[in-house]
């Protein structure tokens, strides 16, 4: 009577049970290293996999992959990572932002090792440039490898309504006071921002504050050094608003490269927004393209990077040394940049074969720029402070784009310097 | 007293193993959630240390968590009356006799078939203000905002009406976060598009369950069609109602996959929602004691539509 | 186009009610029944407006497709989006599947099971354990995400299939005892009780008499689970690992992080769909004739 009962119940156990126990591979195929992006299409995967390709060409005992999960700076990749990490259970290797993003969330924690050694075999302290080795160092030691460079304070414009109306990219925020308003007349959007986001926002008042206070005042909002109370910031916020009378109505329904295609239909004449944007418009195949520093932010290099580390309870602990000197190498990096639209971290990089994919005309002259501008931690892409800390700068920002009040927002920004623990 | 037979055994461990998993699974593991709301765990490690309502305090404290409970009231309540009424309409539309029932049943009911994310992403183009339906029908763009409208339709402290509150003591309730944010009226367009279809299904089947001969004797008595569907018809549906609503209540309070595709935000957090706030405040800030104290209050909510309910209709069985 | 009512054709079990009202003149039913049908037919572009979109854009090659020519057909027919969406889709449609039919299938056993048991062999307290199982329908998962990782990766189950499989049918019980309760319910007990005195047992009772009559029920929640796990990104995104993404996480893998192949991401949300829009377009019918059996009522 049970009999049957019984035995079907244990059928499906073992049903389940064998399905459980999974294969393991043989001993001679190569050992599998995981490595975790969010470049899961276009220039970034292309370039990306060039560099696993290599990697795996130059250590047959070894198969590197690209476990890619899409959504934008690592929305979706964040949990997962964070699960697997909090598990015990971490990738070979994972990208993230350099900085704070990297060194709040997992370094100051615990979970990275440092790459000290790595640094010193490769004689990456004189090849990067001293403003980056700062951004990925905690407590005087390396914590990851950038293998690019981003800038997120440039301002892209379309020519030929700058032509047609006689108009220069503007220098000061005075400046593009009076060139917006010539462009409002005329019935153009002066400037495009897709905030659906809102991180684009933030970064149109992170080059609004790194043109007020400068490189070192804007530096020191991070450490504690400027009080988010000071003047400087007061003016910097009427300066936002300022620019918020001048933006696209719909700003909020768009994403940063729907606004930037109003550049190429003529609809806007200007976007603030980082180098990616150069990609964009060579995928819609628009060239009529100019760009300068925003702003106010004329030699200074606001700077991002896509970064790989070593988290301590990796597996393939060896196979990811390799795989980074690859990547922080010239080599590595020259394979990969022309892809991906950003510059080499490395400074001794910037000629890749002949054969190879090429620079561009923006990125040869963002690569001189690079070793002469002054470099400042972008806040809006993980450099400058911790994600909690750049949540509640974004929360600011959004209460603020609908309802500028600039007191109200200046005191919401010095409570999140003093809820993230850097201000007094 | 009675030996339990054998078979009365086996029907206990037949149904143990749900027992045991639910146990574990949900109850166990809210308790954990919890107990973590309690700490003040704040990075990727787990600090277990309990210093009580601390993160309760930040979360209700923070604007942008006032906005969300505003937000999830307008939005629940457009959401389910819209289904309700729409998902009636359309089984009473079908309920006639119709050539090419199963076509048209079809085309209600298959947007269930559809992912969330699916249907943000395209109903954020339709409804974009710079093309989509303002585009199909000459709509002016600059009015019709859709999600990224940032009005919020409430009482202004300022006027005739907010002084009248001031007055007796009820200023608070002049301010936006009493109000309809006109955003998420966009993504509630969305949701009724996603689920009236099931609505209908069921209201369907609850009036398919309704014996002609209780309309015929209506009718037989004088009564108007619409007399008979208020008197005899409805009331009838009335348990279908209920589930209708404890089902689209509990979903719209837990909304998350189709305002992240839709619109995460919004224009001053129009159309964000807690689910969206617990997310972003575990995975992206790593504050994971104040993450879980938004899960339990999000929780609790949903108790207090949800406890209710359950409770009368075990007291209806029970009468039964 | 007129309609005669006919009551007593219209007198058969579970046929439309004949809700027609007795007029007086020949043509206002004529009239009544053209604004009807214009309602429905208004219903169903409101309903088919995104698959339009979808459909078009799906179609229109990468350089074609812009947010403000949406509306408007693609000038030439280009299959690239569908092709490279199918190129990154197609493995992880076979995990899906995996996930999702096995899922289905055993959840609603679970379910069967467990409806049978609270309604035809109820003990002291079945309600309030029916009423603590159906709660677990209720929360949000967010809230259990964190504790659920970690469980998965103590069992040995984190990443695989089997784990997902687990979770939908953990986390699917309550529905499908909530379905197989209320529809057992229907079922009178005297037929369980002769049974019984016959000298039937737990399990024959449950597979001679429940079983052969429980084929709405079962439908109504194969349908429903099936929907429910194929659809799902959270618990598939947080516990699955790379080569086990079901079709949600390559879903939303096609969108680059910074640049967006519409084209390519639309034929992919197509090609996601097909599967439950195929369930739904072929067991729709027998989806209604189950919740008239009474599955989800209050």
């Amino acid at each position: 009577m049970y009999g049957k009962k019984l035995f079907a119940a244990l059928a499906m156990v073992g049903l389940v049970g064998a399905c459980a126990g999974g294969a393991s591979p043989s001993p001679s195929a190569p050992i599998k290293v995981e490595i975790v992006s969010w470049w899961t299409t276009g220039g970034e995967a292309t370039g990306f996999n060039k560099i696993i390709d290599l990697f795996n060409q130059r250590n047959p005992q070894w198969q590197a992959y690209n476990s890619a999960i899409a959504g934008g700076a690592g929305s979706a990749a964040q949990a997962v990572l964070q699960s697997r990490v909090l598990a015990g259970n971490p990738p070979d290797s994972f990208q993230v932002h350099m900085g704070h993003e990297l060194l709040d969330t997992y370094v100051t924690p615990g979970y990275m090792d440092n790459l000290d050694d790595l640094f010193g075999a490769n004689n990456w302290t004189s090849q990067f440039p001293k403003g980056v080795l700062d951004i990925v160092s905690a407590n005087g030691h390396y914590y990851s490898v950038p293998v690019n460079i981003h800038r997120a304070n440039v301002l892209w414009y379309n020519k030929k309504i700058f032509a047609d109306n006689g108009l220069q990219p503007p220098t000061t925020w005075d400046a593009f006071k009076t060139v917006a308003e010539t462009l409002k007349g005329k019935g153009i959007t002066p400037l495009a921002v897709g905030d659906s986001g809102i991180w684009t926002s933030g970064q149109v008042l992170e080059t609004i504050l790194i043109g007020t206070l400068g490189a070192d005042g804007y530096k020191g909002l991070w450490t504690g050094t400027t009080a988010w109370t000071d003047s400087k910031v007061t003016q910097a916020l009427d300066t936002f608003k300022m620019v918020l009378g001048y933006i696209n109505p719909d700003h909020s329904s768009l994403t940063w490269d729907q606004a930037a295609d109003m550049l190429i239909s003529s609809k806007a004449a200007m976007t603030i927004m980082g180098d990616w944007a150069a990609g964009e418009f060579i995928n819609k195949q628009f060239t009529d393209y100019g760009w300068a520093a925003a702003p106010g932010n004329d030699k200074i290099y606001d700077a991002l990077a896509d970064s790989f580390g070593i988290p301590t309870k990796a597996q393939n602990k060896d196979a990811i040394k390799a795989f980074l000197t690859i990547a922080g190498s010239a080599e590595g990096q020259d394979l990969f940049n022309p892809y991906k639209g950003s510059i080499p971290a490395n400074t001794t990089a910037g000629s890749p074969p002949a054969s190879a994919q090429q620079y561009t005309d923006y990125q040869k002259s963002a690569m001189a720029e690079w070793k002469t501008d002054a470099i400042v931690p972008s806040l809006e892409h993980g450099a400058a402070a911790s994600p909690s800390w750049r949540g509640a700068f974004e929360q600011a920002v959004t209460l603020f784009v609908a309802n500028p009040d600039v007191s109200a927002t200046q005191q919401q920004l010095a409570s999140a310097c003093k809820d993230a623990k850097v201000c007094q | 007293m009675k030996r339990p037979t054998p078979d009365r055994l086996l029907s206990l461990v037949v149904i143990a193993p749900s027992l045991v998993a639910i146990a574990v699974f949900v109850y166990g593991m809210i308790g954990w959630t919890g107990f973590v709301s309690l700490t003040k765990w704040d990075s990727l490690r787990p600090d277990y240390a309990v210093v009580g309502l601390v993160n309760y305090a930040a979360v209700f404290t923070n604007p942008r968590f006032q906005i969300d409970l505003r937000n999830t009231v307008v939005f629940t309540a457009f959401f389910v009356l819209s289904s309700l009424i729409i998902g009636l309409t359309l089984a009473n539309l079908l309920d006639r006799r119709i050539r090419g029932e199963s076509i048209f049943r079809n085309v209600f009911l298959f947007p269930m078939a559809i992912s969330y994310i699916v249907t943000g992403v395209v109903w954020k183009w339709l409804l974009s203000p710079s093309s989509g339906v303002n585009q199909l029908f000459g709509l002016d763009p600059a009015t019709n905002r859709w999600f990224t409208d940032p009005t919020v339709l409430s009482i202004s402290p300022e006027s005739p009406a907010g002084h009248v509150l001031a007055d007796i003591g009820l200023g608070f309730l002049a301010s936006t976060n009493i109000g309809i944010p006109v955003a998420m009226l966009s993504i509630v367009i969305a949701a009724v598009w996603q689920m009236s279809g099931f609505v209908m299904a069921l209201y369907l089947a609850g009036l398919r369950g309704i014996p002609d001969e209780l309309r015929e004797a209506a009718r037989v008595d004088g009564a108007s069609e619409w007399a008979v569907f208020r008197h005899v018809v409805f009331p009838l549906l009335l348990p279908v109602t209920l589930s209708a609503v404890i089902i689209l209540g509990h979903i719209s309070l837990k909304i998350y996959d189709l305002t992240v595709a839709m619109s995460p935000q919004g224009p001053a957090y129009a159309t964000d929602v807690p689910a969206n706030f617990m997310w972003q405040t575990t995975f992206r800030d790593g504050l994971y004691a104040r993450g879980a104290g938004v899960a339990i209050v999000m929780l609790l909510l949903i108790v207090l539509v949800v406890v209710p309910y359950l409770v009368w209709t075990r007291r209806q069985e029970v009468e039964v | 186009m007129t309609v005669a009512p006919s009551p007593a054709a219209d007198r058969r079990v579970g046929a439309p009610g004949a809700t027609r009202g007795h007029s007086s003149s020949g043509r206002r039913p004529h009239v009544g029944r053209l604004v009807l049908y214009a309602a429905l037919i208004l219903f169903a572009a409101w309903y088919l407006a995104p698959v339009y979109v979808l459909l078009v854009t799906g179609l229109k090659s990468s350089h074609e497709v812009s947010l403000d020519r949406m509306w408007t057909l693609p000038t030439t027919l280009s299959f690239g989006g569908f092709a490279d969406a199918w190129t990154a889709l197609a493995p992880n449609f076979l995990n899906s599947l995996l996930i999702a039919g096995p899922a289905a299938l055993i959840s609603s056993f679970v379910g069967s099971l467990n409806g049978y048991v609270l309604t035809k062999w109820r003990f002291r307290g079945a309600d309030l354990i029916f009423t603590l199982i159906l709660f677990g329908m209720f929360i949000p998962y967010q809230a259990i995400l964190i504790p659920l990782v970690q469980i998965s990766h103590d069992l040995g189950l984190y990443g695989s299939l089997q784990g997902m499989v687990l979770v939908h049918v953990i986390y699917g019980t309550p529905i499908t005892t909530l379905i197989f309760r209320n529809y057992y319910a229907g079922i009178p007990t005297e037929l369980i009780e002769a049974a019984r005195v016959d000298g039937a047992s737990f399990s024959r009772i449950y597979r001679s008499i429940l079983l052969p009559l429980s084929a709405s029920g079962f439908v109504v929640v194969l349908i429903w689970q099936f929907n429910s796990a194929w659809n799902d990104f959270l618990f598939a995104v947080t516990l699955t690992s790379h080569d086990n993404w079901p079709i949600t996480v390559a879903l939303n893998n096609l969108a680059g992080s910074f640049i967006v192949d519409w084209n390519v991401q639309m034929a992919g949300a197509l090609i996601a769909a097909l599967p439950t829009l195929v369930v739904f377009i072929f067991l729709g019918r027998f989806f209604v004739r189950g919740l008239l059996a009474g599955s989800l009522k209050g």
